[in-house]
């Protein structure tokens, strides 16, 4: 897809100049989020908080804000309308295509922006699963972390090579990982290899 | 709805002047082929041989055959180091020293000769994008075949003293080069008063057409062809001559110099209104740049803890066009090399924004600007995740 095509759609368009559930300082001094989760580091140019009102389960209520781009953005803004009234397991499955497709489809050089957002989500719900003494029950009966700093997983890797990430810097360019640290470099292209080995 | 347009990205590229425009209509008709010897060729002859002169005056040459035409600014950039490629090769003097600030065309040219085991120096420059002369001297010895240092820098407008960079040069006996297609057109620039071999300018900077461009070659510096052929421009460029964008050219070169008092003049104005006006109603801003030696009409700001593709694309939304050094923009994590070079920290880079102004700038559309963009920074900044006290410091 075009990226200017992409960009200029009424939906990402709206999603930008008007995203929903965007934290207003002002506006949302009293919201008391039950778990926050941040991914991404401004030195890369995004980072994303995602913060959740969670009730037996059900999400209620979130906020997020963003040192991103347009494409973070409007992903965001997207993402954050659909988990409302979701249960946490759901939730957290919910992929980045799913989003993307609601925005009617993302440009190439725009998915590693988007990602984010749902980055941040999961995240937080997992430190909501922590603090009830639940930590790593939808990773445990999912996915293995392998990249800390932006909480990126097997499934994570496994999804990047299934659209199409062959190489290191195509997997890097999906899902940004290693893109921090970088120490989880050598487990996550034995992970590349195998699916590459498995989809390619 | 507003639908204003205001265009603010002059430095990447210029409107095609109507004055040029009305010339190059009439040019269509001008087919003849410029190396024929009968009536149509030498018609074509004399109006690519006016461009040329007028190409010399606009940047102080002596000698219009020291003046040759390309295809435009990374033609003749490249030219040159496929000259220094084919003459290093064989020769101890082979050491070449450019800057981390070069356009990529230059860059990548400098990159593909060190690949070749040609020592290579990359000079950093100073906050204000001004090179570092005590590196430069450092550097400086009897091995360098090349000095190529940009006379002005595409985003943050810093105007480098070539003058001096290349006395020191001659001292050592190296040939020096500098790529002035941001300078051209913009401020005073002279082969003479500067003593380069070599100088690279670009048409379509200047108000005139895309896909020409010219490259000074001092009279007995050596110069091998990139296109080899016919023996068009003395063998140095083979081709057929690109006869419309030569004629345009010329007129947009004859126009550029003799406007270029009332330009600096006029469009500095513009620039340093933006500026103080961007300064009054923005907090927790940087300007990029020389703040005395710069271009009339570059102004490079950070905005930190507002992303620069967003800050672009909502300037965007309001028919404003700009640049940004945020690597979103570009697709990679990188941000802009120049920002980089000058010690500004990833947060200051990313929402970096570049408005170049120009000929047909007014100071309605500086004004509209500066209203439109302070909500806009606002916006991006109360959604943000990055704490504006922290960045203070980086500010200074």
């Amino acid at each position: 897809m075009d990226v200017f095509q992409w960009l200029y759609s009424d939906t990402v368009k709206d999603h930008f100049t008007n995203p929903r559930n965007v934290y207003d300082p002002d506006r949302d001094k009293d919201f008391r989020p039950d778990a926050e989760g941040m991914v991404g580091n401004i030195r890369c140019g995004d980072q994303m908080m995602f913060m959740l009102k969670i009730e037996d389960d059900i999400i209620t209520d979130v906020r997020w804000k963003t040192y991103g781009c347009a494409s973070a953005i409007a992903s965001t803004s997207m993402l954050s309308e659909t988990v409302v009234g979701m249960n946490i397991r759901d939730a957290y499955h919910i992929r980045p295509a799913d989003i993307a497709n609601r925005l009617g489809g993302l440009p190439e050089n725009k998915i590693h922006c988007s990602v984010l957002g749902d980055k941040a989500l999961r995240a937080a719900i997992d430190v909501y699963l922590e603090q009830h003494g639940r930590a790593g029950e939808f990773k445990d009966e999912s996915a293995q972390i392998i990249c800390k700093c932006l909480n990126i997983s097997d499934k994570d890797i496994e999804e990047a090579v299934r659209q199409g990430a062959h190489d290191w810097y195509t997997l890097q360019e999906a899902t940004k990982i290693g893109t921090v640290c970088g120490s989880c470099k050598a487990k996550a292209e034995e992970l590349l290899h195998e699916f590459v080995h498995i989809y390619g | 709805m507003d639908t204003r347009y205001v265009y603010m990205d002059y430095n990447a590229t210029t409107p095609l002047r109507p004055e040029v425009r009305d010339l190059m209509v009439r040019a269509l008709d001008v087919y003849g082929n410029a190396s024929s010897l009968h009536a149509l060729g030498r018609t074509a002859h004399a109006e690519i041989e006016e461009t040329r002169a007028n190409v010399a005056a606009l940047i102080g040459a002596k000698e219009a055959s020291a003046v040759y035409f390309t295809s435009g600014g990374s033609e003749s950039n490249n030219t040159v180091f496929n000259t220094m490629f084919l003459i290093g090769r064989k020769q101890a003097r082979r050491k070449i020293i450019t800057t981390a600030i070069e356009h990529p065309c230059v860059l990548n040219a400098a990159a593909h000769l060190k690949d070749e085991g040609f020592p290579v120096v990359f000079l950093p420059v100073d906050r204000d994008g001004l090179i570092d002369m005590g590196a430069y001297r450092a550097e400086l010895g009897p091995d360098v075949l090349l000095v190529s240092v940009m006379a002005a820098n595409n985003e943050i407008g810093t105007i480098e003293n070539i003058g001096e960079i290349a006395r020191l040069a001659k001292a050592e006996g190296a040939f020096v080069h500098t790529d002035a297609t941001q300078a051209v057109g913009k401020v005073p620039v002279s082969v003479e008063e500067w003593n380069v071999d070599y100088l690279t300018l670009s048409c379509h900077k200047i108000y005139g057409p895309k896909g020409i461009g010219a490259l000074y070659v001092r009279q007995k510096a050596p110069i091998e062809p990139l296109i080899r052929g016919g023996h068009q421009e003395n063998g140095v460029r083979a081709g057929t001559y690109n006869n419309l964008g030569i004629i345009g050219f010329g007129e947009a070169a004859r126009l550029a110099k003799e406007e270029l008092p009332e330009y600096r003049q006029r469009v500095g104005g513009l620039r340093a209104m933006l500026r103080d006006l961007i300064l009054e109603r923005i907090p927790m801003v940087r300007i990029n740049g020389h703040p005395v030696h710069a271009l009339p009409n570059t102004l490079n700001v950070s905005f930190p803890g507002a992303e620069g593709e967003s800050i672009l694309l909502s300037l965007d939304l309001e028919g404003i066009e700009v640049s940004t050094g945020s690597a979103c923009a570009s697709g990679s994590l990188e941000p802009s090399h120049v920002l980089m070079a000058i010690g500004l920290g990833p947060e200051l880079a990313h929402g970096s924004i570049r408005f170049s102004l120009g000929r047909y700038t007014t100071e309605d559309e500086v004004r509209y600007v500066a209203e439109k963009l302070p909500p806009i920074i606002a916006r991006l900044r109360k959604m943000s995740t990055v704490p504006l006290e922290e960045l203070a410091q980086e500010i200074r």
